[in-house]
């Protein structure tokens, strides 16, 4: 029953997750390819969710729903065009780089799940990680890259602030 | 004179029509009546089958009344297993649903009453009546309120964009409704107990916001756009100090789960005074941000200058009509519970009982006194404090409340090292109030308060 309902789900959340994408790709209107990349974004969440990592589940959620895509329609706000279709430069020409960087893509990503320890069978199941364990290793091992990342994330907004204060002025 | 024209005598005469608002305590008693027989009525029927088991579940939950939902549930089951011989997948189901029902009926049925209770007291702030005719006073208001949205024309417009005009409503009030299954209502009474609870509510929060963003572009409106354009700034602002007060609380609670953070507060000090986290220094000033940043975050006076009527309408929901714009209203509403009920977890004590002599009364109860005490101070605020201007309101957000979020993580931080008592208490007080009088004088110097000028009615 339950691993049945879990295919099921699974199945549901990918099917939504894939079609989203297609359609974040393949939509004419910028608006519904920003829309249909959030629903990507909630599918990935919801396959997270699946696989029983809450945490990752939950900040996938927060991020990228509540950062990435609502930052993807505050620029689509901004620099709203006239008719409110951007205008996408020729399809016809697009199509052997595209095809090109696809195939590059997935081999790259083929190779790296192929050379992943966690296919191997014979690897013991690792033990459920808590946030508590996370949260401790930020804050001992990975003390510095978090400190790092802190002035990096400080820096941007001090110079978000800047040229937001130039803009003020008019110069 | 005309026949038609009715005499100011005959018309002062006249019967009145509405008997439920002539008599509100007979009404409201023959109402209680018929609930009780029906309730009875069923009670008996569903007993014909298995006698004395649905009976037995009532008595022993009315024995215990802490636990009473928890026995109630239980009875219900055993119930269901006995007589009806259900299987265990079916059982389960039943048990799902039966929380999801209570859930939604008890949300729905204060949905409901708070409608009206908003617009009787901002009535009466304003020296209005309010709402008095539909029933003992006017307590069928949302009834009727319900039938008219339910029998409006649902309009689109045409420029509209038809599935995004059609998905935003749903959009808002499916988070809103989430957010509630995680919430503590009693001892024992947490729909689902998720190990990141806080991060859930966050996680949730924040898809609203394309939840507005839909409807605002959807509806193709300027007035939409606009409207959707200053509440997404506005959440996304006001969203900052929310989870820095929150975290303040994550970090002295060690714990994600909000189950975790109310078992955090249980306790008295001197026996009298609750180890509530809002009677700590760090913990009343993370209140008053949490409660202003949930104000926010709701779109509710003063911070509602997205819906604000005399500049944008109805702000994104402008082109919206019927069952639409009572789905968005919904969500609002329910939006206001979640949060104000997180701020009963974080800081009031969730279901705790104020004072020692008071725990006899259940703990769900008194996590609902609480979060309507939070909705009244809401709608008091509403009825007493004016719009805010635009860029005091992003001012507000980025220049007082972050720095002062990041103060209330620096001042609990100090309450933990220090152990509390006297010592914390001075150290975090001061750690609070000193950021608190210096932003006070920066912000002074940049906002000066000056005579307000009317330049087109005063020459």
């Amino acid at each position: 029953m339950n691993s049945l309902f879990e295919i099921i789900a699974f199945l549901l959340i990918g099917s939504l997750t894939l079609g989203a994408a297609v359609a974040a790709v393949g939509l004419r209107d910028t608006v519904h390819c920003g829309l249909s990349l959030a629903v990507v974004f909630v599918g990935v969440a919801g396959l997270y969710l699946l696989l029983d990592a809450e945490f990752i589940g939950f900040i996938q959620l927060l991020v990228y729903v509540g950062a990435v895509a609502v930052l993807v329609m505050f620029v689509i706000l901004i620099t709203r065009p006239e008719d409110g279709v951007i205008q996408q430069p020729d399809r016809r020409r697009q199509k052997l780089p595209g095809a090109l960087i696809a195939a590059g893509i997935f081999l790259v990503t083929y190779g790296a799940i192929m050379q992943s320890p966690s296919l191997r069978r014979d690897v013991p199941e690792p033990a459920a990680l808590s946030i508590r364990a996370v949260g401790e290793a930020l804050v001992s091992g990975h003390l510095l890259p978090l400190m790092a990342i802190g002035v990096l994330l400080t820096t941007a907004l001090i110079g978000a602030a800047l040229f937001a204060m130039e803009g003020e002025d008019g110069k | 004179m005309l026949p038609t024209e009715t005499h100011p005598q005959t018309q002062r005469n006249r019967p009145a029509l509405n008997f439920a608002a002539r008599r509100p305590w007979s009404t409201l008693a023959l109402l209680i009546a018929a609930v009780l027989v029906v309730g009875a009525g069923v009670l008996f029927l569903l007993n014909l089958k298995a006698p004395g088991l649905l009976t037995g579940a009532v008595v022993a939950a009315m024995g215990d009344p802490g636990q009473a939902p928890l026995i109630l549930k239980a009875g219900l089951l055993h119930y269901l297993e006995t007589a009806w011989s259900c299987a265990p997948w079916m059982l389960e189901l039943t048990s799902i649903f039966i929380v999801i029902g209570t859930l939604l009926s008890v949300f729905g049925v204060i949905f409901a009453l708070t409608s009206l209770v908003e617009r009787k007291m901002l009535a009466r702030i304003q020296n209005r009546f309010g709402p008095n005719r539909a029933g003992p006073w006017g307590l069928f208001q949302p009834l009727a309120d319900a039938i008219k949205m339910l029998t409006k024309e649902d309009i689109v417009p045409t420029g509209a964009d038809k599935v995004l005009h059609l998905l935003a409503p749903i959009t808002m009030l499916v988070p809103a409704l989430l957010v509630l299954a995680i919430l503590p209502y009693g001892p024992g009474m947490v729909p689902v107990e998720l190990g990141v609870g806080i991060l859930f509510f966050f996680a949730l929060g924040a898809t609203t916001e394309v939840g507005v963003f839909m409807a605002g572009w959807g509806s193709n409106n300027k007035y939409s756009l606009l409207g959707a354009m200053r509440s997404i700034a506005q959440m996304i602002s006001y969203e900052i100090p929310l989870f820095l007060a929150a975290l303040a609380v994550v970090m002295l609670s060690g714990s994600l789960s909000p189950d975790a953070i109310v078992s955090a507060q249980d306790g008295y000090v001197f026996s009298f005074v609750p180890h509530w986290f809002v009677f700590t220094p760090w913990g009343f000033a993370g209140f008053l941000l949490f409660f202003t940043a949930a104000l926010a975050e709701s779109n509710r006076s003063p911070f509602d200058l997205p819906e604000g009527e005399s500049e944008l309408v109805a702000g994104h929901m402008t082109e919206y009509s019927g069952f639409k714009y009572a789905v968005f209203f919904m969500a609002e509403y329910i939006g206001l519970f979640a949060i104000c009920g997180f701020a009963v977890t974080l800081f009031l004590g969730g279901w705790h009982a104020p004072l020692p002599w008071l725990e006899w009364i259940p703990g769900y109860l008194w996590f609902f006194i609480k979060l309507y005490a939070l909705v009244l101070l809401a709608i008091w605020v509403r009825g007493t404090v004016p719009r805010m201007r635009g860029d005091h309101l992003m001012g507000f957000a980025w220049k007082f409340m972050i720095p002062m979020g990041f103060a209330v993580i620096l001042a609990a931080a100090v309450w933990h090292y220090a152990g509390g008592g006297v010592p914390g208490w001075l150290a975090s007080a001061v750690i609070v109030l000193m950021p608190y009088l210096a932003l006070g004088r920066v912000v002074a110097i940049q906002y000066p308060a000056s005579r307000r000028v009317y330049r087109f009615s005063e020459s």
